[in-house]
């Protein structure tokens, strides 16, 4: 408002009309008198409480369509990252086992994760169904972690559950740990022949995948 | 802020002021794209184009971010990584679609942006640095886009690499060890393909960081606007905000609808059905042509079909293949120099008669026939246009300019921004 | 000095142009470009609507079926799919079983290899394999194909200008040489003697040089019979295999059309909010 000039070259202005416009000009351009511009939108009513004007409302409108729509782009910039449908397509393995002997067991992969088959001997069955229950980290049977009239096929993964590493046992001549069952020598966590956490670091016993035997020999997982 | 009634960044609360003392960066952003920085009142549309090109970059730097995540630069696998995005990855086609369209997106807003300142004069003094800035940005441009079409190692991607590192070959002497260098081999593979994926990935933040210089070698004089006039006071401003936050999210708007159009009806409108065929060194496709946008300086690089020498001596100075090359690297150069090649101390084409004559009847008409040429077939008659309209650009720049501004007479400049949009002289209309 | 320098490199590039101009002229005057077979007798790909034309357009279920069919039974001896697997045939309305059956009844079995002695051996398809190729590599397509490379199929549609009527037009178009005249009754061996098919390959206008290796792939009607009871006509089987293909490079179609109307009407919406918030704070502004 520097160059706003009191006297002007004909002086047939009334002097107060640029007072009124001057005020005028005030409110609407002197950016500096209204400091932000939601302060500038809001008025007071009588009780002094500030109440939202239709114009406020076209932006808080606007604004919330705006935040509205760059969540509705952050979805897919987020949902890319989880798996994609070719991985799923994977997400269930059919295995052929009759050639496990029993003693014998293989490692085949499942989701990109070690599956240890094992084949149980009488003897292993045996010596898991006598561990009292009731004395386990992670209380659980051969039977509930097994199918019905199957109970020598013991299928889990091969993760330990503490850190994640491939416990030994399931290839022949690996060490098979304290229990004859699996051994992981990151922590040293034993695992006896139902897989079960029998001593070390490892929280619980070792998981079996949701699994279902589609034949004889041929078992689906997943 | 050279404007001594640019509004000061108050900070409310203690946190802000704790901050503001210790890393000011709201203060940045107040005063440079917050209320604190004043802009000219009478902006028009074309003013939009240089925040909606910000805006595309951001969608290319997200997009291709996450593109990244998925994609694999092999020669083996470059092409179905691609088309596994398209069909495997969750939201995947959206995402490789938007990149593809963004970029030419990317490409007509920042053109809309260059002629809005060919017009108006925004490379006239005090604002040459931001326009050598933003010269050097679209150079940039230029090059990512290229290495980024190399990427899903199709046809055009393969004889894109090819064409475009034979430019090299031209040069006397060095030519094709340079070529060499540049590809890591005898021809494009998969040297090449990772080194530009490298590159492409690189030179987006590269281009954020030049743009950062460009806004703020704009922040020291201040933006131009449609008279060229520059601002005499208080009035012939309006904070940034929220006068021109508000056009420009208006502005956003109507742009994101164009993209959105074509990017879900017409995604591969703008794309060439060839890069759909995977890469064969051993077969060249019927008709090889770059993206569209390259399209105008393809055809200056054709237009040059005769060598120079001594004419009936057979002796050669320079080959026709090495003319072109030159003359379409230079057809980019010699905006490098506009600002001194158009001497006129009026910056608007509004009040330049005979300027705007030549802009409107004489640039735009040779760019618009050489866009065309180039997607052409090299017949006689796409040949004659594009050697036409190539000689009118360079005489445009060269020869035209430099002589119209000395002889125009522009006409009557307003006194003042506000005098222009509100019709009356400076001290009534401020009153 | 700028400009001096300005003014002669301008001169120098115009210059040379202009210069070309001549001679581009004088030669198109002394010897003119001679017509080749090709640029007369090309025909651009017919008229031919689909179910999934437009931005509303859905594809026909029961025509990616028939179309599948067809490229099952007469594309697949010849033409990889390479870029699709038996499991995105659930999308032509196939319920898993139907995927599984499809998978394992495929003509051609995926290569593996036999576990017990490592030899190469080949085992049947599951829904997550990709749809395998009829030959092991390109030199045994090459082989057993006159020297010719039958190309993927995956993304013929989106390879081919106006790819779906491309597809269409191709299929149709095997014409008689003999006597086979352009629509401004010129007859090509007339007018360009040099340009019989030669023996190897079949005459076809539709194709970019007129001589394409394929034979003619659907000869009559009823060379496949339709599970739904559609009457396969020349005209219907050529249809039905064009529209699967276009499904085959372009699977998420119809997401991409239904998620654009969902974006464009949010923008709409967006954009008229915005301009009135633009015009509300520009309201007391002259500008």
């Amino acid at each position: 408002m520097l160059t706003v000039k009191k006297t002007n070259g004909t002086g047939k202005k009334p002097v107060k009309a640029p007072k009124i416009s001057a005020a005028a000009a005030l409110n609407a351009e002197n950016p500096t008198s209204g400091v932000m511009p939601a302060q500038d939108l809001r008025v007071e009513n009588n009780d002094h409480a500030p109440v939202v004007r239709r114009r406020d409302f076209i932006h808080i409108a606007t604004i919330s369509f705006a935040g509205v729509g760059a969540a509705a782009v952050a979805m897919p910039l987020v949902s890319q990252m989880s798996a994609s449908a070719d991985v799923l397509a994977l997400a269930s393995i059919e295995v052929d086992v009759a050639a496990i002997q029993p003693g014998q067991s293989i490692k085949t992969s499942w989701r990109k994760q070690p599956v240890f088959i094992r084949n149980l001997t009488a003897a292993e069955i045996e010596m898991a169904n006598k561990v009292d229950v009731g004395s386990l980290r992670d209380p659980q049977t051969l039977a509930e972690r097994t199918k019905p009239g199957k109970e020598n096929w013991l299928i889990t993964l091969g993760v330990c559950t503490h850190l994640g590493c491939v416990p030994l046992g399931a290839a022949a001549g690996e060490v098979k740990g304290e229990f004859g069952g699996y051994f992981c020598p990151c922590h040293g966590s034993h695992y006896d022949t139902a897989a079960r956490i029998r001593k070390g670091p490892a929280p619980t016993n070792l998981v079996v995948p949701e699994f279902a035997f589609i034949s004889d020999t041929v078992v689906k997982i997943g | 802020m050279s404007f001594p009634w640019a509004q000061e960044y108050k900070p409310q609360g203690t946190v802000s002021k704790w901050v503001d003392e210790r890393l000011p960066l709201p203060r940045l952003v107040f005063n440079s794209l917050g209320a604190g920085y004043p802009v000219p009142r009478n902006l028009n549309y074309f003013w939009n184009f240089g925040v909606l090109a910000g805006f595309a970059l951001v969608i290319q730097i997200v997009t291709g971010i996450v593109l990244a995540m998925h994609y694999y630069a092999s020669v083996d696998g470059a092409f179905n990584s691609v088309e596994h995005i398209m069909r495997d990855v969750n939201a995947g086609w959206f995402l490789r679609y938007a990149h593809m369209n963004g970029a030419s997106f990317f490409f007509i807003v920042v053109y809309i942006h260059i002629f809005r300142g060919l017009f108006y004069g925004s490379y006239k003094a005090p604002r040459e640095m931001i326009w050598l800035l933003g010269v050097t940005i679209f150079l940039l441009m230029m090059a990512t886009a290229f290495m980024g079409y190399v990427l899903p190692w199709g046809q055009m991607s393969f004889w894109g690499a090819q064409v475009i590192t034979g430019f090299f070959s031209a040069i006397p002497l060095v030519g094709e060890p340079l070529r060499q260098l540049l590809l890591g081999g005898f021809a494009p593979d998969q040297a090449a393909l990772n080194r530009f994926f490298s590159l492409h990935y690189l030179m987006p933040f590269v281009i954020a960081g030049v743009i950062i210089l460009h806004i703020w070698a704009l922040h020291i004089p201040g933006s131009s606007n449609p008279t060229g006039v520059s601002i005499k006071g208080e009035q012939d401003t309006v904070p940034f905000h929220p006068y021109y936050t508000a056009k420009d999210g208006f502005g956003l708007g109507v742009f994101l609808i164009f993209f959105v159009a074509v990017t879900f009806f017409a995604p591969n409108m703008l794309g060439h059905p060839d890069n759909y065929i995977p890469a064969n060194p051993l077969s060249t496709p019927a008709h090889i042509v770059p993206e569209w946008y390259f399209l105008p300086f393809y055809a200056i690089l054709k237009a040059f079909t005769v060598d120079f020498g001594i004419p009936f001596t057979g002796i050669i100075i320079v080959e026709a293949k090495l003319m072109g090359v030159l003359a379409m690297f230079g057809s980019i150069l010699l905006l490098f120099f506009l600002p001194w090649l158009d001497t006129s101390p009026v910056r608007s084409g509004h009040y330049r008669p005979l300027f705007r004559k030549f802009f409107w009847y004489g640039l735009i008409p040779s760019l618009v026939v050489l866009t065309y040429c180039g997607g052409k077939p090299p017949y006689t008659e796409w040949v004659v246009l594009s050697q036409i309209a190539a000689a009118y650009y360079f005489a445009h720049f060269l020869i035209i300019l430099p002589l119209v501004s000395r002889i125009e007479r522009p006409l009557p400049l307003p006194n003042s921004i506000t005098e222009a949009v509100t019709g009356k002289p400076l001290e009534i209309a401020a009153a | 000095m700028v400009r001096l320098v300005a003014f002669f490199i301008g001169l120098f590039f115009s210059g040379m142009l202009l210069v070309g101009l001549g001679d581009t002229v004088i030669q198109a005057i002394q010897e003119p470009a001679q017509p080749t077979a090709e640029h007369e007798f090309h025909e651009m790909p017919l008229a031919v609507s689909f179910a999934h034309d437009g931005p509303f357009g859905k594809f026909d279920r029961g025509q990616l079926q028939r179309g599948l069919k067809v490229y099952s039974e007469v594309c697949a001896a010849c033409h990889s799919l390479n870029l699709v697997a038996f499991r995105d045939f659930a999308a032509l309305g196939y319920n898993e079983e139907q995927v599984k059956a499809l998978a394992k009844g495929w003509k051609t079995e995926v290569p593996s290899i036999n576990p017990e002695t490592g030899e190469a051996a080949s085992r049947p398809a599951i829904p997550a394999d990709k749809i395998p190729s009829p030959f092991a590599n390109e030199t045994a397509a090459r082989a057993a194909n006159n020297n010719a490379l039958p190309p993927d199929l995956s993304l013929i549609t989106k390879a081919r200008g106006d790819g779906p009527a491309y597809v269409y037009s191709l299929l149709m178009g095997y014409r008689d040489q003999a006597g086979y005249k352009n629509e401004e009754g010129q007859e090509l061996l007339k007018e360009f003697p040099e340009a019989a098919t030669p023996a190897s390959l079949h005459f076809n206008p539709w194709f970019a040089n007129l001589n394409i290796a394929m034979a003619n792939p659907i000869a009559g009607d009823d060379q496949v019979t339709y599970d739904d009871g559609t009457k396969a006509t020349k005209a219907q089987m050529a249809k039905d295999v064009s529209a699967f293909l276009t499904w085959t490079a372009e699977p998420k179609m119809e997401n991409r059309k239904s998620a654009g109307w969902a974006a464009l009407g949010f923008l709409i919406i967006f954009t008229v909010l915005a301009w009135m918030s633009y015009q509300t704070i520009w309201a007391d502004k002259k500008h």
